[in-house]
């Protein structure tokens, strides 16, 4: 499906990150010396601080060759250019909809970036009203704030399903490499789902207990993030359900 | 010296019993419960967020507030809830104890929100804070140079004592207050310090001698607030 | 962020065939749990949690002036806080509305039943009697805060001790084993929360925000028989009448469960 496959295009950086998925790595926090010496390079979440390297944050160490960084398991949404969001719009102004992507910052979403023609002096409230859930995508980074774009395919409002706000560190895991993980959890459940880099998820199915079901095992997903053999576990869950 | 065996026959150098947890109150993006023996604290971490009003906003980077406070029957006297000029000070001196490690440049105009409770008093408490909160921020994913211990050591009738207690707070001889409490915060990598609180009456050389006892002591809050956090499943 | 419309109608859909996103039936209690004495400056003190949401409750004593409509009697104080550690919706400063109603709600539910025998705690007849300052902290907000804000204020109680009195005056810190003056009225409340047509009790915090209205009910047992000491209607949308009795038959047989509930966790200490 289209859609999925924007979320999955998108977050083939975060997937690189996670490459090596089941590997066993440490928890490290803020401040631990994580490397020594020339040889190693400072990633995200490190610095360099004289001959060592720290973490600059709480996450998993994960060394690539000479690049160390640190994947973080918690903390704020900060949006980046080019991700897929789903946000509730908050408030209409004269030329677009304030939305609350979960994140500190308010996303912006204006009449020019909406697919469709709208008409001068059109009700934007009917084409989103509050309340609204939106699938968006990121188009820029400002200091107060970012803008939105639904030009796109697979950007649109929802209007059936449910949708649940995990923390957003957890969504590289719960897509999986190249979307291994949130592919299984749709097809064992036969739901459609979206997963938004901010966290938001939309699940929607034909049956209620199927988008439960999808929501539970993402719900594990984000308990579990810590622990290797994730997706076989998820798998083993939903297979047990099946009965 | 007349302070020869500690009330609760502690080593002098030894803190009482230490207790470290995170993830205590799970809507809270991060949060930690700490606590030295008797004296119990919780932290809970709301942030980055949305800072209003606007003009107290920084447009360079995200700001912290701290709010520290007793629950009404951690004390013996029952404490009446609401702002408190004491809390108002630990407060902020606990953000000032805070603030070195944090770095919240990348988030421009928001607040993270430090929320610390003492739930039982025995002296420290503030000390407790600082420790919890430490452990909540590592959790909330705030980014963070180092992590932050803090202890209070007393010149107790001429002993250095590691973690004073009530008792030894109050200790006199011949009706005299014989007491310096001193608290005090690291940065504990880097071995900094942050906090530095004294009252009392104490000559330069024990002061030295108590700011190395609480460094000393501050390493075993290293371990324990590093072994909460990586317990973390 | 709060659930979504999408959200509510799905909670609202599956409630239409009784269940509830957590597998649990629509008037049935999330696991209980009480710790007694946790805070050990109090005179008595309870950390109860039911499900995700944690409440701690203190009771501190003191001697002073009675008032002077009720010369012998002791006096209760019930305050809240709702430190916004516990969730992201309580802001610091000046207690907001909820929190003094939290308050009141589970003074009144504990005053009017007779739970507590206020004529027992006089010191010096019309001149000191014993004051109580029951003070209730929500520590994790995750549903349904003033049932178990409830269960802790009476698990609280049900623990407290005196402290020494010499000479009219408390020596604080020192406690004596002489347990406060109580009845076996057990009082406990059931909040119904409205979901549509529908009604739950303790609500997580998905089903609190999907729902319109609530209605508390303060029930306690005098003799074998259960009275209802307290209501209070919260919450945007009304009920009806024929809602209500619905509701008001309905506490009576939950009254019953969760009293069940506390005394089996109460044994246990």
């Amino acid at each position: 499906m289209e859609k999925d496959k924007q979320t999955i295009e998108d977050n083939t950086e975060e997937s690189k990150i996670i490459v090596s998925e089941e590997k066993k790595r440490e928890l490290v926090v803020p401040g631990e010396i994580v490397a020594s010496g020339s040889a190693f390079l400072p990633g995200e979440n490190t610095q360099k601080e004289g001959d060592d390297i720290i973490a600059t944050r709480f996450g998993l160490l994960d060394k690539e060759g000479r690049l160390v960084k640190v994947i973080p398991l918690s903390g704020i949404y900060l949006p980046r250019n080019g991700n897929i969001v789903i946000g509730k719009v908050e408030d209409i102004t004269f030329n677009g909809w304030l939305m609350n992507i979960n994140s500190p910052y308010k996303a912006f979403l204006p009449i020019s970036e909406c697919q469709g023609f709208i008409r001068k002096g059109e009700d934007l409230s009917t084409i989103f009203a509050i309340g609204d859930m939106v699938i968006a995508q990121v188009i820029a980074v400002k200091a107060k704030g970012v803008d939105l774009t639904t030009r796109d395919r697979g950007l649109h409002k929802i209007d059936n399903g449910l949708t649940i706000a995990i923390n957003s560190s957890k969504v590289p895991r719960v897509i999986g490499k190249q979307g291994s993980m949130v592919s299984m959890i749709k097809q064992e459940t036969g739901c459609s789902i979206v997963v938004g880099q901010n966290g938001v998820v939309w699940i929607r199915g034909d049956e209620i207990e199927k988008e439960l079901l999808a929501k539970e095992a993402i719900n594990l997903i984000t308990e579990k993030s810590f622990t290797d053999g994730l997706t076989d576990k998820v798998q083993a869950f939903l297979e047990s359900k099946r009965k | 010296m007349t302070y020869t065996k500690r009330f609760d026959g502690r080593k002098f150098d030894e803190t009482r019993q230490i207790e470290a947890k995170v993830g205590v109150i799970p809507r809270a993006d991060g949060s930690a419960y700490f606590a030295f023996g008797d004296t119990k604290a919780i932290a809970a971490v709301y942030g980055p967020r949305p800072l209003h009003p606007v003009f107290l906003q920084n447009p360079e980077k995200g700001i912290i507030r701290v709010y520290y406070d007793m629950l009404s029957f951690s004390v013996n006297e029952r404490k009446k809830p609401g702002p408190a000029r004491r809390s108002m000070e630990i407060s902020y001196v606990t953000k000032k104890a805070l603030e070195p490690i944090i770095n919240l440049s990348a988030f421009p105009n928001t607040v993270t929100d430090i929320f610390i409770n003492v739930i039982q008093a025995n002296a420290s408490t503030r000390c407790a804070g600082i420790n919890a909160a430490s452990m909540a921020l590592a959790q909330a994913g705030i980014p963070m140079t180092d992590l932050v211990g803090s202890v209070s050591v007393g010149y107790v009738g001429g002993a250095i004592a590691t973690d004073v207690i009530k008792e030894e707070e109050d200790y006199e001889e011949d009706g005299e207050k014989m007491v310096s409490d001193i608290a005090m915060a690291f940065l504990l990598r880097s071995q900094k310090l942050s906090l530095l609180q004294l009252d009392g009456k104490i000559d330069s050389e024990n002061l030295k001698k108590a700011i190395e006892a609480a460094k000393k002591a501050c390493s075993k809050i290293y371990e324990a607030q590093k072994k909460a956090l990586k317990e973390l499943k | 962020m709060e659930i979504s419309e999408l959200t509510k109608r799905r909670i609202l859909d599956y409630l239409e065939k009784g269940k509830r996103f957590d597998k649990r039936s629509p008037f049935e209690y999330r696991d209980l749990s009480i710790e007694l004495n946790y805070s050990k400056n109090a005179e008595g003190s309870a950390r109860v949690k039911v499900g995700g949401t944690e409440v701690v409750a203190g009771v501190k004593l003191s001697v002073g002036k009675p008032y002077t409509d009720s010369p012998n009697s002791g006096v209760l104080v019930t305050t809240t806080e709702l430190s916004p550690m516990a969730s992201e919706k309580f802001e610091p400063g000046p207690p907001a509305i909820f929190s003094v109603e939290l308050a009141r709600i589970v003074d009144r539910g504990i005053r009017e039943s007779g739970f507590i025998e206020f004529e027992k705690l006089a010191v010096k007849e019309g001149e000191l009697v014993w004051m109580i300052n029951l003070d209730i902290y929500p520590i994790n907000d995750a549903g349904n805060l003033i049932d178990v804000s409830a269960i802790a204020a009476v698990a609280a109680l049900s623990q407290a001790v005196f402290p020494k009195l010499e000479e009219d005056k408390v020596l604080f810190g020192e406690l004596t084993s002489k347990k406060l003056p109580l009845t076996d009225k057990m009082p406990l409340s059931s909040t119904f929360y409205k979901i549509g047509r529908h009604f739950i009790l303790d609500p997580t915090t998905e089903e609190e925000e999907a729902s319109e209205a609530r209605l508390t009910l303060a029930i306690s047992t005098d003799k074998k028989e259960d009275f209802i000491n307290a209501l209070q209607k919260g919450g945007e949308k009304p009920f009806t009448i024929e809602e209500t009795g619905n509701i008001i038959d309905n506490a009576f047989k939950s009254y019953k469960k969760l009293k069940e509930l506390f005394n089996k966790e109460m044994k246990k200490k």
